[in-house]
């Protein structure tokens, strides 16, 4: 059973990763992208980590239709309405890409993975909290700000002032 | 799982969805008519589902169908987690994050059916929806993280428990008052209309004719119905209270505050979605957060 999921979940997520690029419209691309990345999600579910595998199809979600919103204020093709090819010089992108995916392919075959030790915590979600809120809160702490901070500077630099500012 | 709970859910589902539906008709008529707005929504269904369906030029069939259909899928899904009584459809370690991916899945499914139509005024709903959506998320989420830090488990059944001695809202008011306010602005119910406002002809739901559009409808009032629900087990301590049964009370608890949500959407103010994102970000965040160190400090 957990098999049989496991490869239908691994078919469907590069299925999708590939009509990211082979659509012809923003919104097609979008969702495709969330199908795979979903199915990523889900696939943590099988080994157990409910909190990560439900959290990653969450924060998908969200991640997509903030895109969406990206999508009006920023393209030259309003709201991605017009037809449009995905993907900007084909030969070379197919190229490395091809080759990263063959190398880590390769390296997750190849690599001999050591055995487990001990058993997993009757509660994987208290685990992982312990673990970010304990040895590696600085580290967390210090990336949070950063990925905010990049945030705004980045709307803050593209949108000199708004339609909508009130002053 | 056995079919029984299964059943239960969905037919209590269905039942208070049409009850929301002709509560929410009753409040637009008159006392006279009081007794014919009982069945609009049955008389609804049977109209909508003898209409025709509406086509575009150009649409765009397969991301409208996952659209209009992920709308009541995911409120049902959301709602699983929920107990009605003692246990829930689907026990869950994590349910009230479970709940919240659900809930945003909504999202998705309301900016699909904006856009797949190729059509203005759907398309200017679904961004308005995105828009609130941005807004409403946060408090919202820092809402539900307080009831669960309360309990100090992100299982619904849990945070249910832990109220025994006293519920929630008792203690952390304000973050009843954000959920219930995030839910009316989830089911963009009332002053949270807007993506399916009458100024844009309809918003979202224009395009939507016969059974496209009963099904978008049906998954609007399932998700006021889960959003009430999910406030029951959170702060209004879920199946308890004297003398009924705990499903018994569960189920007067989630009435009420559909009732609410339902009336307050008749007899609130519509809310700019602009001017509800800075109220949300400046007022209703730093008010979530605040409460949530006061629960915190209590419960350490």
């Amino acid at each position: 059973m957990a098999v049989v999921a496991f490869w239908a979940l691994a078919v469907l997520s590069v299925a999708g990763a590939v009509a990211v690029f082979t659509v012809d419209s923003m919104a097609r691309a979008t969702f495709a992208l969330l199908v795979s990345l979903a199915a990523v999600g889900v696939l943590f579910l099988l080994i157990d980590l409910a909190y990560l595998g439900v959290l990653i199809v969450l924060m998908m979600v969200m991640e997509m239709m903030i895109m969406a919103v990206f999508m009006i204020m920023f393209m030259m093709n309003p709201a991605g309405l017009m037809p449009m090819t995905m993907v900007h010089g084909r030969r070379f992108a197919l190229a490395v890409s091809g080759a990263v995916f063959a190398g880590l392919a390769a390296l997750a075959l190849l690599t001999p993975w050591p055995a487990r030790r001990g058993t997993p915590p009757p509660d994987p979600a208290h685990a992982l909290g312990m673990s970010i809120m304990g040895p590696q809160m600085l580290v967390m702490m210090v990336i949070g700000v950063a990925i905010l901070a990049t945030m705004i500077a980045t709307v803050v630099l593209a949108t000199d002032r708004g339609r909508y500012d009130r002053r | 799982m056995t079919v029984g709970p299964l059943i239960g859910y969905a037919v209590t589902l269905a039942v208070l969805a049409v009850a929301a539906a002709a509560f929410d008709a009753a409040l637009a008529a008159r006392p006279a008519a009081w007794g014919s707005a009982a069945t609009a929504p049955l008389r609804e269904v049977a109209r909508l589902l003898t209409q025709q369906r509406r086509r575009t030029v150009l649409p765009d069939l397969v991301l409208l169908r996952a659209g209009v259909w992920s709308l009541p899928a995911a409120a049902v899904l959301a709602g699983v987690v929920l107990p009605l009584g003692e246990r829930p459809v689907a026990e869950s370690a994590v349910g009230v994050v479970w709940f919240n991916a659900m809930e945003v899945c909504v999202w998705g499914a309301v900016w699909l059916t904006g856009w797949a139509p190729n059509s203005v005024f759907p398309l200017v709903g679904g961004y308005r929806f995105v828009a609130q959506g941005l807004a409403y998320e946060l408090p919202h989420m820092f809402a539900l993280i307080t009831a669960a830090l309360g309990a100090g488990s992100l299982s619904v059944t849990e945070v249910a428990a832990a109220q025994r001695e006293v519920w929630f809202v008792v203690w952390m008011p304000v973050a009843f008052v954000i959920y219930l306010v995030s839910a009316l602005a989830m089911a963009f119910w009332g002053p949270f209309g807007q993506p399916v406002g009458g100024e844009v002809a309809g918003g979202v739901r224009v395009e939507l004719a016969g059974p496209d559009r009963l099904v978008f409808q049906a998954g609007r009032y399932a998700l006021l119905v889960v959003a009430s629900a999910a406030a029951v087990p959170l702060f209004l301590g879920g199946g308890a209270g004297p003398l009924l049964p705990s499903w018994a009370w569960t189920l007067v608890k989630t009435v009420a505050v559909l009732g609410v949500l339902v009336w307050a959407g008749r007899r609130v103010p519509a809310v700019r979605m602009d001017r509800f994102t800075q109220a949300s970000w400046l007022v209703l965040i730093p008010a979530a957060l605040l409460q949530m160190l006061v629960v915190g400090l209590v419960v350490i």
